[in-house]
């Protein structure tokens, strides 16, 4: 498998990167090497094998219900580029 | 409209009763100020770790048991990853592949009365998930306002089959489910503040059509009415598209409630592609067999098994049933009620909390906790009409009495104002030889057959025994009297 130029625009895209049409280039061709890689992986018979959620063996620690959290608000606005009544202020979303 | 089938499935998000969010320590509670419950973790500041909550999972496992659904021994956490600002970290953790719920059923009854039936509705499955924070539009210079209180809330995302052929079928089933998840208590149902929200997919196919036909999402429907309104607007529009030859196209719709249509959101073209993937940060879930049994013990009585019991038990209609189990706190209060009166008055007990107390609750905005009349003291008071001491008419008096406080007991109210009821057949005998010599008229009308001028007469003798007389005597007793 390997990706088209517009694929690499559309991966971009999504994940809000700017790449200029040179960088596309250079990005297709990083791309698709990962992608010979994964063919070669593929390539191995996994029969029986069951797909790995995490790379350690082990499961989840759960934590209690219990409010452990203090307000920090004015320290994390301290920080903030722009605050109001206490919001974050971000420029206009509206879907 | 005949010739179509509705298809819907509902997919709901439940906020869980947990005081703190689902992967940190920051508190849930609803209505603080702007970003007083949003932590480092929340906001997804560098370095921070997600740790789960133990009281989300004991949640979805309370539901999981509850549906008979399969709880998945081992789960495992995702991300959906897209761009808003109210998610900071640009992924929501969600579950894809291995939910912790899987399948399982809820049985409905739709409609009401004669027309009522009941029907199954299958799940898909129901998954762990964070909820996003709150985008505020309104005007900040143009810009927009965040919110994060919200983000890291624990949600259970309950998902149906496409089982359902109305708008009524699908109400019915919200509903089901909203009294099922309060009374397990894993979700407080809260509509206005947002902790019960659903999702309807609705497509229409022609009647016979194996194939589903395209559907369209409406998102984010707050009330039943609403969930009513947008699912009917919705099949009227689909029908109409189809039969003027246009095709449907996939797409996210939401309800506008002040002109009751809904509006596109994005269509297919445009939907989020979320490269969902295993959350390194989270370990698989595991649910063990003992976690599993002690959550399973400690499951009240379900409302379906309690309607099946007021059923067999109590030889109470389904709809009684149903209604007496809307809620915990209904079906409690009728349950000590049945306790003193006996099973033999199962039926008027069933009458008396559904009509008259859930009458006078309602008129006065009360929830039953608030009830002024005990279920003890309402047990008191249909002990005394079944043995006769009082009609169902004084019984209402003594009600009213019960509700204002006037004395502790029905017995007391009945002592004190006298309205015990006459059951001497010489003392309703005199009364009524009194009203028949007294209204020859009536009499002699109901000699010519005007069935009329008897229930006259009956109102006479209860008007001169101030509604006391037992009225079945009094009706024996009269017609006796005048056949002679």
């Amino acid at each position: 498998m390997s990706l088209t130029l517009d694929q690499v625009q559309r991966i971009a895209h999504l994940a809000r990167i700017e790449v200029s049409e040179a960088e596309a280039l250079t990005t297709q061709s990083h791309l698709n090497g990962i992608f010979q890689l994964i063919e070669q992986m593929q390539a191995v018979d996994t029969t029986g094998v069951e797909p790995m959620a995490h790379a350690q063996d082990l499961s989840q620690r759960l934590r209690e219900d219990v409010v452990s959290e203090p307000d920090q608000r004015s320290a994390f606005q301290a920080i903030a580029p722009e605050i109001e009544a206490g919001l974050y202020l971000v420029p206009k979303v509206i879907e | 409209m005949n010739q179509w089938e509705v298809v819907i499935g509902i997919e709901t998000h439940a906020q869980l009763a947990s005081v703190s969010k689902i992967f940190s320590g920051a508190s849930t509670a609803f209505g603080a100020a702007p970003n007083t419950q949003a932590c480092a973790v929340d906001l997804a500041l560098p370095g921070v770790l997600p740790v789960l909550n133990k009281k989300a999972v004991e949640c979805a496992i309370r539901f999981g048991l509850a549906i008979g659904a399969e709880v998945a021994k081992k789960s495992v956490f995702a991300r959906k990853n897209y761009f808003y600002p109210d998610l900071p970290k640009g992924y929501q953790i969600s579950q894809m592949d291995l939910p912790v719920v899987v399948g399982g059923e809820i049985p409905v009854v739709v409609g009401q009365g004669d027309k009522a039936y009941e029907k199954v509705v299958h799940l898909t499955r129901a998954h762990l998930e964070e909820d996003a924070g709150k985008s505020l539009h309104e005007d900040f210079h143009g810009k927009s306002g965040i919110d994060l209180n919200r983000a890291g809330t624990p949600l259970l995302e309950i998902v149906t089959e496409p089982d359902m052929r109305s708008s009524d079928e699908a109400v019915a089933y919200a509903k089901s489910l909203h009294a099922l998840v309060r009374w397990i208590g894993i979700c407080d149902g809260n509509m206005q503040e947002g902790s019960f929200r659903c999702d309807a997919n609705v497509s229409v196919r022609p009647k016979g059509q194996v194939a589903l036909g395209t559907r369209r999402e409406i998102k984010n429907l707050n009330s039943f009415r609403f969930l009513k309104e947008a699912i009917d607007f919705e099949i009227q529009w689909q029908i109409n598209e189809i039969e003027e030859g246009r095709k449907i196209q996939q797409a996210t719709v939401l309800f506008d409630p002040d002109k009751s249509e809904t509006r596109v959101m994005r269509t297919k073209e445009d939907a989020h592609d979320y490269r969902y993937f295993p959350d390194p940060d989270l370990l698989p879930l595991i649910v063990s067999d003992e976690w599993l049994a002690r959550v399973k013990a400690e499951l009240p009585e379900l409302p379906t098994q309690k309607r099946a019991r007021f059923i067999n038990e109590l030889a109470l209609s389904a709809y009684d049933a149903t209604t007496l189990t809307a809620t915990q706190e209904m079906a409690a209060y009728f349950e000590s009620t049945v306790t003193i009166a006996g099973k033999a008055n199962a039926k008027p007990c069933a009458n008396w909390v559904m009509g008259d107390l859930a009458g006078r609750l309602g008129k006065e905005g009360k929830e039953l906790t608030d009830s002024p009349v005990s279920a003890a003291q309402l047990a008191g008071l249909i002990i005394r009409i079944a043995d006769n001491t009082i009609s169902n008419n004084i019984a209402k008096k003594v009600f009213e009495a019960l509700w204002n406080g006037e004395a502790a007991s029905a017995d007391q109210i009945i002592e004190q104002q006298g309205l015990k009821q006459i059951t001497d057949s010489g003392a309703i005998e005199s009364l009524v030889d009194e009203v028949l010599a007294a209204n020859p008229g009536n009499v002699a009308e109901f000699r010519a057959g005007k069935e009329k001028a008897f229930n006259a007469l009956v109102g006479q003798v209860m008007k001169a025994a101030k509604g006391k007389a037992n009225p079945q005597q009094v009706n024996d007793l009269l017609r006796q009297k005048l056949a002679s």
